[in-house]
């Protein structure tokens, strides 16, 4: 019961902050409640005994990820979007297509998945030695792929960082 | 979760929450005192005993001191910036074990303890650039910029040497990692407990973690987020009163959380370094040896865990009393080019010894000094300047900038 109520509130918080990351007119307003979205999925995450996930979620998403976020948000001082707000052009309708899109398939998703209510997963499965086992053995390859692509991600990045010095 | 699990918990957060609170006082006044007697000067001792009482006195003044906030300022952050500060030094102690008994100590034993550890930790950059930003200051905002990138920096580096006593202990969970250090030291020594500082992976991961530890707390020689003699007082630079002290207080309590992991992870936790067992053994029959078996089983584990982190705190005062604030630059490349392949090279080799044992892993250590003995002897690296699109970088030589 008590579990319940908590879920409740957390999943209140997460879709009013990720409201205000959409509605807010102020960069660094909506950063900070995007900081607070991944926060309360983390702890989502935590009541569904994934331990890890949420850690990880924490460290990458909130603790590095938005910290740059904000970093570049208030070392370029971006104003309000009324400026890109303004501009008409194919990019509107395009949003709106692939936003609303992206919607419809997750309600859909999430109305399938919550129907019959699953019970709660074993504490065991999210531990980090059960995630640690399945990702280097069963997935060794998908894992060392997606090494590759973040390594081509960072020589990319210093490729266009890099000033040409004649 | 019984009623009884419930009321533990609580009692064992309040005991962590009040040791933390109830010690700042004796840090703050450490500090002070320790500086002044480094700097050959007196340093506040008129309020009780040795100057103990000053920092209450402080706390008071604190109170009584007029709020102002600047008429530019982004209130709402503005007001949040000290608390999210604070918040995350005082949580982030929640997974480290001070002692044997694990109705006491640590709140929250929970399999993924190092990482709950980083996880809070890299929330703490939210204060100090939200500060920053907030406070419609330049002074503040390069303050608060500087902070977050030292942060990032620092945190994978911070990773990395974390990353060896996890691996040692093949868990990250931080009794394991204590129970870990309690075997006898190296496999063969007895009476002397295996801390991890006293193995080679865990000497230089300690090194590297000790580093990487002054560089996410702010403090000298990585102080820059707060230089004084540039920034004013940094992201501090315009808040007053106790949001002041919320910053200084959420300070000083990271240091000491920070302080804990490095004791936890490296120096053996709340272990002595020799092994009770014997006298433990002793206590058995009761009597005489049955009291000192008692008091050595519950008294000092509490006692070396707090003597360890005041050790460490030292350590960082006297650092900072000798060591010269590095240019921002200089801090990146420690960063960067130092801490990460060191702390790189050093994971592999830790696990070399996982699977092959100790004589691999140390020709493979002996292998790597050669190496880079030979090569960065003979050939000393040219300073190269690696010129970038973005003007956010200070400290770079005008030749590159026309490029």
């Amino acid at each position: 019961m008590a579990e319940r109520a908590l879920f409740f509130i957390l999943a209140i918080v997460a879709i009013v902050s990720a409201g205000g990351v959409v509605f807010s007119r102020n960069p660094v307003r909506s950063a900070l409640l995007l900081v607070l979205n991944f926060f309360t999925l983390a702890l989502i995450y935590f009541m569904l005994s994934a331990q890890f996930i949420g850690a990880l979620q924490v460290i990458v998403y909130a603790g590095a990820i938005m910290v740059l976020f904000l970093f570049v948000i208030m070392l370029l001082n971006l104003g309000s979007p009324e400026a890109v707000m303004q501009e008409r052009d194919l990019k509107r309708p395009l949003a709106y297509l692939i936003g609303f899109g992206i919607l419809a398939t997750l309600v859909g998703q999430a109305f399938v998945l919550l129907l019959p209510m699953t019970p709660q997963p074993p504490s065991e499965a999210g531990t980090a030695k059960v995630i640690g086992q399945a990702l280097f053995t069963q997935w060794a390859y998908p894992v060392l792929l997606m090494g590759v692509l973040l390594t081509v991600g960072v020589i990319g990045s210093i490729l266009l960082a890099r000033r040409r010095v004649s | 979760m019984t009623l009884a699990d419930f009321g533990w918990a609580i009692v064992r957060i309040a005991i962590m929450l009040g040791f933390l609170l109830s010690v700042l006082p004796v840090v703050i006044w450490l500090e002070r005192r320790a500086l002044a007697w480094f700097q050959n000067r007196v340093g506040p001792n008129r309020l009780g005993p040795f100057g103990l009482l000053q920092p209450m006195a402080d706390a008071v003044k604190l109170f009584f001191k007029e709020e102002i906030v600047p008429a530019s300022a982004d209130r709402l952050i503005w007001a949040l910036a000290p608390a999210l500060s604070l918040f995350p030094a005082l949580v982030a102690a929640a997974t480290i074990p001070w002692g044997p008994n694990r109705l006491l100590t640590p709140v929250a034993d929970v399999d993924i303890g190092l990482l709950y550890f980083l996880a809070m930790s890299s929330l703490a950059a939210y204060g100090v650039l939200l500060a920053g930003w907030s406070s419609n200051n330049k002074y503040s905002l390069l303050g608060g910029l500087r902070s977050s990138a030292q942060v990032i920096s620092y945190e994978l580096g911070m990773g990395l040497a974390l990353a060896t006593a996890v691996l040692a202990a093949g868990s990250f969970r931080m009794t394991t990692i204590v129970e870990m250090q309690a075997q006898p030291l190296w496999g063969v020594v007895p009476f002397l407990h295996n801390w991890l500082i006293f193995t080679p992976w865990g000497l230089i991961g300690g090194a590297l973690f000790f580093v990487c530890m002054l560089a996410e707390t702010n403090r000298a020689p990585f102080d820059l987020p707060e230089a004084e003699s540039e920034l004013v007082a940094g992201y501090q630079t315009e808040y007053s009163s106790m949001k002041f002290a919320a910053f200084f207080m959420g300070e000083y309590i990271a240091i000491l959380a920070i302080c804990g992991v490095m004791t936890t992870c490296f120096l053996g936790g709340y272990l002595a370094p020799i092994s009770w067992s014997p006298i433990q053994a002793l206590g058995e029959g009761g009597g005489f040896w049955g009291i000192v078996a008692t008091l050595t089983g519950a008294l000092m584990p509490p006692l070396w865990f707090i003597g360890k982190l005041f050790g460490l705190f030292f350590s960082f005062l006297w650092i900072r009393a000798t060591l010269l604030r590095l240019r921002y630059d200089q801090l990146m490349n420690i960063g960067w080019r130092f801490l990460i392949p060191v702390g790189l090279v050093n994971l592999a080799l830790l696990t070399v010894y996982v699977i092959w044992g100790w004589v691999p892993a140390l020709v493979g250590y002996a292998a790597v000094i050669a190496v880079y003995l030979l090569v960065f002897s003979v050939r000393r690296p040219e300073r190269r300047t690696v010129a970038l699109l973005s003007e956010a970088q200070p400290y770079r030589p005008k030749e590159a900038q026309s490029g």
